[in-house]
């Protein structure tokens, strides 16, 4: 039976036990009680839910053991003996035999996968049938031992409620499991990596050049300072040189200017700003802006100016979180309680003295939260940088020259052909969990900055 | 300046008066055909029902209901004979000239110094720092905070209680030296003790500014005012000499509401 269809099934035993346990509950001898504690339905869910539950469960277990069972029945079968010993080339036979299996008409490169398909094939039949089987007979056990449960005053509605709380708590757990499953496995590449390269070398090495890497002394050319200060300087630098005045400023405006018809009006559209895909941005540094920028340079008398320069890249980068310092300050401004606005104008002080001595001293704890927060996406973003940046790793004062960031370097190590063991592509590791910590530093500083802030006005 | 120019002629000789105010927000009027004196010597009390318009009309007297979008004010309102929304008055000098507390003591997230020297510095009152310094003390002492924070100038001033931060708010007020004195019911977020000190406060200060304060608090208007206005429905319903309002009230409805009647 195909996976699809056996869901199908359960969930219509699921309904059908729904339907059993709710019209029972109707007739409950009610003992005199003018209301039940569960309403029918109630008693139905929860019927229901041992129904479909446990054989869910079962099945995802039974859907992680299965491939080992039927890999321990093909090794069984005597042609398997042959099998080569290496296993990069094991592992294709098996694959090709198990595709074979599943393909009817389909024609093998190799004979020993030919006389694997056919065990193949009875394995899978065989586990896949007790699977389903076992799934089945879950559904009916656990659905029958529900059904025994309830009665006049079985406390149905509780149990529903607690088994939807742990159903929440598992969707919620998901996320947060992956991101952890994604640090460990960050980790452990770059573990791997810091085996063959040491942590000095890859923190403070200033010789960037993982295209020629010295097998004998890889860390020689693996020296990740040069992107550090090119990351820092497009994105905490001039990006931020661009975005912290401009957002700063439209939200100011937004907040103490703006007639409430175009700040109805004009907040959308700065809000629309922040959801453009970042690879539009991308085409825009790259063709637009780089070639203006190297211009520029190249009349101011700077003749070796790049046009992958970091000038470009941070610039776009810049407008692109100019919406987002604008958000993150408009509402820390607007949480500065009006009484201090109010208090400063009776003073017979201003609107922008207002702005200057009140409002923004006030909400400065906000405004450098939602700055950290900005730099920490700046130095995330990815796009713009492979579009618009260069691949030459230098360390350079001059907007002008050329500059590269870690997320492009990560894209630049794992495309293109990759051998998962050197020291080059386990680099891109490395970096990702630089990048990963510090962008979880400054997101940790940013929240801590706002909670202090929000418990001042509390 | 106006003490160089000839009194104008409808000068009446009192500090402020108002002649047939109508305040609308939006399409809703909220005071209605009000008129009144406010004179130099005097603290002047506005009482009524909550919502009957008393902040409305306090925040006509230094224009603070130019910040409400939707405000719009009709009428005569004049300072030393001055029509204070004629387009020639300058709003950061009236509202130096006519200073404001609120009901909730709202010190700026600033040091109890730099929070009293606001004003001097925004109206550029002081030529050095030991003016300021001069300026900083006098008003603190007569905001009668002077003593309990006189070690600590350079704490911040939301550190401070509450009674501790309203005065501050007063000292903050005087220290641009206005010569009216609005407060939007000072008291009602203060301890007995607290207010206490403030009116206590009031008595001090009186005679040297106009004083208008909003009270929902039938006993501080009786104590701290000797003119009383009494407000219902954006009205001025009677206004006098608060000795009379509270034993000989003209009219019903400031005797029912006087005497708790009122509902
Ligand atoms: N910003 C505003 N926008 C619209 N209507 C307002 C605004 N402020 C006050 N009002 C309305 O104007 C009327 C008078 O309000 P006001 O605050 O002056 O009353 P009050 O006498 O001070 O009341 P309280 O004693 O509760 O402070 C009320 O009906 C109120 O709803
Ligand atoms: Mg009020």
């Amino acid at each position: 039976m195909s996976p699809f269809a056996l869901l199908f099934l359960i969930a219509g035993l699921g309904l059908i036990a729904w339907l059993t346990a709710r019209a029972r509950a109707m007739r409950f001898d009610r003992g005199g009680a003018k209301r039940l504690h569960s309403l029918p339905s109630q008693h139905g869910w929860y019927v229901a839910m041992w129904t479909v539950l446990p054989a869910l469960l079962f099945l995802a277990v039974w859907g992680s053991v299965s491939p080992g069972l039927v890999r321990e029945a093909v090794m069984q079968h005597p042609a398997a003996k042959q099998l080569p010993a290496f296993d990069f080339e094991r592992e294709a036979l098996l694959g090709e035999a198990s595709r074979i299996a599943h393909t009817p008409g389909a024609k093998a490169f190799d004979p020993l996968a030919e006389q694997l398909a056919e065990p193949t094939r009875a394995a899978e039949k065989r586990y896949g049938w007790t699977g389903t089987a076992a799934a089945i007979l879950l559904a009916f056990a656990g659905g029958a031992f529900a059904f025994t449960r309830i009665r006049a005053g079985f406390r149905a509605r509780s149990r529903v409620e607690r088994a939807v709380m742990l159903i929440l708590l598992v969707a919620s757990l998901i996320a947060i499991l992956t991101t952890l499953g994604i640090f460990l496995s960050l980790l452990w590449e770059s573990l791997r990596f810091f085996g063959q390269v040491s942590v000095f070398d890859f923190l403070f090495g200033t010789h960037w050049s993982p295209q020629v890497i010295d097998p004998a002394d890889p860390g020689a050319s693996l020296g990740a300072v040069p992107l550090f200060w090119g990351t820092f300087f497009i994105g905490a630098v001039i990006a931020m040189i661009v975005a912290i005045p401009f957002g700063l400023m439209s939200a100011i405006y937004l907040t103490q200017y703006a007639a409430p018809r175009v700040r109805r009006w004009m907040k959308p559209i700065l809000e629309i700003l922040a959801g453009v895909p970042t690879v539009v941005y991308g085409y825009f540094a790259a063709l637009t802006v780089a070639p203006a920028v190297r211009d520029l340079a190249v009349s101011l008398g700077m003749t070796y100016a790049s046009s992958e320069s970091a000038l470009a890249a941070g610039l776009v980068m810049g407008v692109m979180i100019i919406p987002f310092v604008s958000s993150m300050a408009d509402d820390s401004i607007a949480a500065v309680p009006a009484a201090m606005r109010d208090g400063s104008l009776a003073m017979g002080a201003t609107t922008s003295e207002t702005i200057r001595r009140v409002l923004l001293p006030a909400a400065l704890p906000g405004v450098v939260a939602g700055v950290l927060l900005a730099v920490s996406r700046a130095i995330g973003e990815t796009m713009i940088v492979v579009m618009a940046a260069s691949g030459a790793a230098t360390i350079t004062l001059n907007p002008f020259e050329s500059a590269t960031t870690v997320t492009k370097q990560i894209v630049d190590l794992l495309t293109g052909e990759a051998e998962f063991d050197s020291p080059k592509t386990l680099a891109a590791f490395a970096l990702g969990l630089t990048l990963f910590v510090v962008t979880l530093l400054l997101n940790i500083v940013a929240l801590a900055v706002v909670k202090r802030y929000r418990e001042a006005y509390e | 300046m106006t003490e160089t120019a000839p009194a104008p002629a409808n000068d009446t000789g009192h500090k402020m008066s108002a002649k047939n105010v109508n305040v609308f927000y939006g399409s809703t009027q909220a005071i209605r055909d009000v008129s009144i004196d406010i004179d130099m010597d005097h603290v002047t009390a506005f009482i009524g029902p909550s919502g009957c318009g008393k902040s409305t009309f306090l925040r006509t007297l230094n224009r603070m209901n130019d910040t409400v979008a939707s405000a719009r004010v009709e009428g005569d309102i004049r300072l030393d004979g001055e029509d204070i929304y004629s387009p020639s008055m300058d709003v950061v000098q009236l509202r130096a000239r006519v200073g404001m507390v609120f009901q909730k003591p709202n010190p700026f997230p600033k040091s109890i110094y730099e929070n009293v020297a606001y004003g001097p510095r925004i109206h550029g009152l002081a030529a050095s720092k030991a003016d300021m310094d001069g300026i900083v003390e006098r008003s603190l002492k007569r905001a009668g905070l002077w003593e309990e924070v006189k070690d600590r100038l350079s704490d911040s001033g939301t550190a401070l209680s509450g009674g501790q931060q309203q005065r501050l708010c007063i000292a903050r007020a005087i220290a641009v030296d206005p010569e009216v004195i609005l407060m939007d019911e000072p008291c009602s977020a203060l301890d007995p003790i607290a207010t206490a000190k403030i009116e206590e406060l009031i008595h001090e200060l009186r005679g040297r500014y106009a004083i208008v304060i909003v009270t929902h608090n039938m006993q501080q208007a009786a104590r701290v005012s000797q003119r009383t206005a009494f407000f219902h429905l954006g009205t001025l319903v009677e206004y006098g000499v608060t000795d009379d309002i509270f034993t000989n009230p003209r009219q019903e409805r400031t005797k029912d509401y006087i005497t708790g009647r009122y509902g």
